[in-house]
């Protein structure tokens, strides 16, 4: 069984496990781009992604790249008790972002130094709501592409 | 003459088990054992049982327990989803099936051992599907580090502080120390432990945070013709409701238009429309405590005040008894015993009946909630 069915890694980060509708995300991913779902119908873009549209009930969707660019909504900080792959970082950072493209497109993500950086790497006190961050891609695992988060201005 | 279920019910049983952080006996045991004590209490004998409900994460089921505590033949039964959310809702589905004829001795109950068991999130197979793969890889793993991402947005859209959440906190604890009950009962609350405390999730402290508890509770609902036949005073279920907002995502509601309004607004607007009286007649409050941020969304889902005025509310001691709206008077989820809320349901019977440890003078009416950030449910009590 690949390790991405098992959803993790032996003590390792957990890995998504896409399902039908949220797989198109992950194949940006892994190609270094930040997709969000968008109804075909009447354009309107829907996160996270679902088989129809809550304003039209179209089925038919289609996926962009967006700009990878957004701002800080909220931030939170775990300490343990945690997994141990996590609580080997913490305490570490956990941001939600709201996308330039629609602020109302919201990701969970990690702001990090550098894409491959530990999810401890950002100095706390740089953390902030509103402060604009670029999406980055790291590999978590062999073929399980990921978005970090940079501050626009280290 | 149109249905209502306005005062058409009573709860007229009680019963509940010891609470600590480890308990011997088995879930079914103390099922049954707080079952058995709310049959008791109410003077009904276990054979007139015909009527079941409780959480879909209740590992005990109707099987099991009718055969054991020896009900009759059983009409109705059903489960409530979204773990905390179902609290309220299990009294609520009794009345609706007693009201309109489906049943006429309805039980419902609780039994968990939360605090001998595994910690539900330490389960990464269950959650990793939707919307975990949107949330998990990032490490955002526990219930409470999913509010504590709403509760930084409040405090930063509001001005809510953590001395707003430890008035909750406190509120709750000293109530718990008049409850002999309570898994606080001798462990008084100050404001220095609370600031010295660890952090769970930032900006969450252990105190922020609800006990893990073993122990069980139940309730008995009959009709309002026969509750008055029964051995404990009534009290009345006036108003019930479930809240599912549109475009929710549970704990996670960081992906709609509002985070910061959760199923509390959708469910006290059915339950105000359906009641004789509005938030401002309403005694005391048992407010879903899983995590001290809910009880300020819940006071302004419920209209106890306007949008971001929940933090504020908590200040002067309007929670404390004789404040503004004393919460929780057994000690909630934070300090009696996090049994899914279920306490909850039992503390507003008792206020009711005037036996409460921490009794609010001359309370006639209760608000009873379920969790908060999730699909939730509502109770109005009156005596």
């Amino acid at each position: 069984m690949s390790s991405i069915m098992r959803g993790t890694t032996d003590n390792g980060p957990l890995l998504p496990v896409p399902d039908e509708d949220g797989a198109p995300f992950w194949e940006f991913a892994a190609r270094g781009e930040l997709g969000v779902q968008f109804c075909a119908g009447c354009h309107e873009p829907r996160f996270p992604p679902r088989p129809c549209c809550p304003r039209c009930q179209s089925f038919d969707s289609e996926w962009r790249a967006t700009s990878g660019r957004g701002r800080i909504w909220s931030f939170v900080r775990p300490h343990p008790p945690l997994l141990p792959a996590y609580a080997d970082q913490a305490p570490y950072n956990v941001i939600v972002v709201e996308l330039a493209d629609d602020p109302r497109i919201r990701l969970v993500g990690n702001l990090v130094a550098a894409p491959d950086a530990a999810l401890d790497s950002v100095d706390p006190a740089r953390l902030r709501i509103g402060a604009p961050v670029v999406v980055a891609f790291t590999e978590l695992a062999e073929g399980v592409t990921v978005p970090r988060w940079l501050l626009e201005r280290p | 003459m149109a249905a209502t279920l306005k005062d058409a019910t009573a709860i007229v049983g009680i019963g509940q088990t010891p609470f600590a952080r480890q308990l011997p006996a088995s879930e079914k045991t103390l099922a049954c054992r707080a079952i058995l004590a709310a049959l008791d209490d109410a003077g009904i004998p276990p054979s007139e049982v015909d009527a079941f409900a409780s959480y879909t994460m209740e590992e005990t089921d109707e099987v099991e327990i009718a055969k054991a505590i020896g009900a009759g033949d059983v009409t109705f039964f059903s489960q409530v989803g979204y773990g905390g959310g179902g609290s309220c809702a299990t009294i609520a589905h009794l009345a609706l099936a007693v009201a309109t004829g489906q049943a006429t001795v309805g039980v419902a109950w609780r039994s968990r051992k939360r605090g001998s068991g595994p910690r539900p999130w330490r389960n990464t197979r269950t959650q990793l599907p939707t919307p975990g793969q949107w949330t998990r890889p990032y490490g955002l793993l526990r219930p409470a580090d999913e509010i504590a991402m709403l509760a930084r947005r409040y405090m930063h859209e509001y001005g809510a502080t953590r001395d707003h959440l430890f008035n909750v906190a406190l509120a709750c604890r000293n109530r718990a120390n008049q409850n002999p009950a309570a898994m606080m009962y001798e462990r008084p609350l100050t404001r220095e432990m609370y600031m010295d405390s660890r952090w769970i999730s930032e900006p969450l402290c252990l105190f922020d945070n609800c006990l893990e508890t073993d122990g069980a509770l139940a309730c008995v609902v009959v009709s309002a013709r026969r509750a008055s036949d029964c051995r404990r005073r009534p009290v009345y279920v006036h108003a019930v409701a479930q809240g599912l907002p549109a475009q929710h995502h549970g704990m996670v509601n960081y992906w709609t238009d509002d985070p910061l309004t959760g199923p509390s607004w959708t469910a006290a607007r059915h339950l105000w429309k359906n009641a004789d009286f509005g938030p401002q007649g309403v005694d005391v409050a048992q407010i879903y405590d899983a995590f001290t941020p809910l009880i300020p969304l819940s006071l302004e889902g419920y209209g106890f005040c306007g949008r971001g005025e929940g933090a504020a509310f908590s200040e002067g001691g309007a929670l404390e008894i004789g404040g503004r709206l004393p919460i929780n008077t057994a000690g909630g989820g934070l300090s009696e015993a996090y049994v899914h809320g279920f306490n909850l349901i039992n503390e507003g019977v008792r206020q009711l009946r005037g036996s409460s440890t921490a009794q609010v003078p001359d309370a006639t009416t209760c608000l009873v909630t379920a969790g908060e950030g999730v699909p939730t449910s509502a109770l109005l009590l009156r005596s």
